[in-house]
């Protein structure tokens, strides 16, 4: 049976964690290499990086990242942010990635995912959609971290990246992000049930009750976190014994 | 002793070259090279073909690169050197690719590689994740493995074998998809075992001391 994913997700800027993470057998808790290998021991099904200042000048030392990470950790990395064109996914594949995550770009040009996909295949390609809720049951797409309206349907949306190769969509309430209030539940279901591919949760994860919500109410196939694992309030182990617990098949090995 | 794991432009071979390095000084297997040149391809020991991306692409790859397919089929048909086929790597052993148009493979393990289907239908495609190995037969490279072992997989195409003898490993996911076949001195392996964590070291590693 397959297993319901847990993801580690690191804001990376510069080429160091920002909103840093606090374990205490991390020598250098700011290198995203130190945590990736943390979190790979730890458990994790996969790891995602976060490049939050993707600007050209800085592509270099995300390469360099991926890089070292690939030669230490033995899960599948995700890496996102300032991704725009089918090269910038060549260039992120070829320094380690193993998929690579496209957000504003995609919301641009959602024919860049057909290229993209064409040329590297759906199972490498991640769309990660944005969203805030308008009104009841309507949630719309927002860029540029959340600050940009664009007035698209994320439901839409989601079927639109599917049908040109989106292989995974990461899916973030703009609303729940960062509150700890748990994720938007409805929003997520009304993803999941929209497409055929996995969706990954985030947004939001403050207790462990959330992350077994966003897969039992919000059908998710994995759910992604960042500072309930980051602080150390859980660890991944307990995170996974707590939601096998709850009847969702987890890896525990 | 020398494993190439060939590169015909599919793909990320940094991650699998460190996997394969690593357990290769773990097992005394000597030096482990990713390589496009025939000659290098000719004089391995042992030969690793990964692949990422669609069938039909794949393949057009390794027949575009002048050679390598050749000193590839001489070092595993003729010479019987020890073969892993990973992802479409391992899918591109088949009779036949079914992905997007019908695309010829090698022919090496018969069978053909199909759309999954799962029979619950909110199962999700691609197949993407761990998924837990139920093993169909005995072979050194599931030595010290214990069955339920996971693997981590990302495909939307499976391989159908025609011989059920040549299946080692399947998952269930609305029905049977085939993790590892098997035939003489060739593996394929539907996962990334680069990517699977001590179980696919142990796998990288029980290949590179397999002796077929």
């Amino acid at each position: 049976m397959l297993k319901t994913r847990i993801i580690p997700c690191l804001d990376v800027a510069e080429g160091r964690v920002v909103k840093g993470v606090n374990f205490v057998d991390l020598i250098d808790a700011g290198d995203p290499v130190e945590s990736a290998r943390a979190y790979d021991k730890a458990g994790a099904d996969e790891i995602c990086f976060l490049d939050i200042k993707a600007t050209h000048e800085n592509r270099g030392t995300m390469f360099d990242v991926a890089r070292r990470t690939a030669e230490q950790c033995y899960v599948p990395l995700t890496i996102g942010g300032g991704v725009r064109s089918a090269q910038d996914v060549r260039d992120l594949l070829l320094a380690g990635a193993d998929k690579v995550s496209f957000n504003s770009a995609a919301v641009a040009n959602p024919d860049v995912i057909a290229e993209a996909a064409n040329q590297f295949g759906s199972q490498c390609i991640v769309v990660a959609i944005d969203a805030k809720s308008v009104s009841e049951g309507k949630w719309e797409i927002f860029t540029h971290g959340g600050r940009r309206e664009t007035g698209i349907d994320a439901v839409e949306f989601a079927r639109t990246v599917v049908g040109k190769g989106a292989g995974e969509i990461l899916l973030t309430s703009m609303d729940r992000d960062g509150t700890r209030a748990g994720f938007n539940i409805p929003l997520t279901r009304a993803i999941s049930d929209s497409v055929s591919v996995p969706v990954i949760a985030s947004g939001g994860v403050g207790t462990l009750d959330h992350l077994v919500e966003g897969v039992t109410l919000g059908g998710a196939s994995a759910v992604l976190a960042a500072s309930i694992f980051h602080f150390g309030d859980y660890t991944i182990r307990e995170a996974k014994e707590y939601m096998a617990a709850a009847g969702i098949p987890m890896r525990l090995e | 002793m020398l494993t190439a794991i060939i590169d015909y432009g599919s793909g990320n071979l940094h991650s699998a070259e460190k996997a394969f390095q690593r357990m290769a000084g773990e097992v005394n297997a000597g030096q482990v090279v990713v390589t496009s040149d025939p000659d290098v391809i000719a004089g391995a020991d042992r030969i690793v073909l990964p692949g990422d991306g669609a069938f039909p692409a794949c393949r057009a790859e390794l027949f575009d690169h002048k050679g390598i397919f050749q000193a590839m089929e001489d070092a595993v048909v003729r010479r019987a050197h020890p073969f892993l086929g990973i992802c479409v790597g391992m899918q591109l052993m088949a009779s036949w690719g079914r992905e997007y148009v019908d695309t010829p493979g090698l022919g090496w393990i018969k069978g053909d590689v199909v759309e999954i289907k799962p029979s619950d239908p909110k199962l999700k495609v691609p197949h993407m994740g761990w998924n837990n190995l139920v093993f169909d037969g005995d072979h050194p490279v599931l030595s010290g493995l214990v069955e339920g072992c996971h693997a981590y997989f990302v495909h939307s195409y499976h391989y159908r074998v025609e011989d059920p003898a040549d299946l080692l490993a399947h998952v269930d996911y609305g029905g049977k998809l085939t993790a590892i076949i098997t035939r003489e001195n060739m593996i394929g392996m539907q996962f990334h075992p680069e990517k699977s964590q001590m179980t696919g070291l142990r796998m990288i590693a029980n290949f590179l001391s397999w002796a077929p």
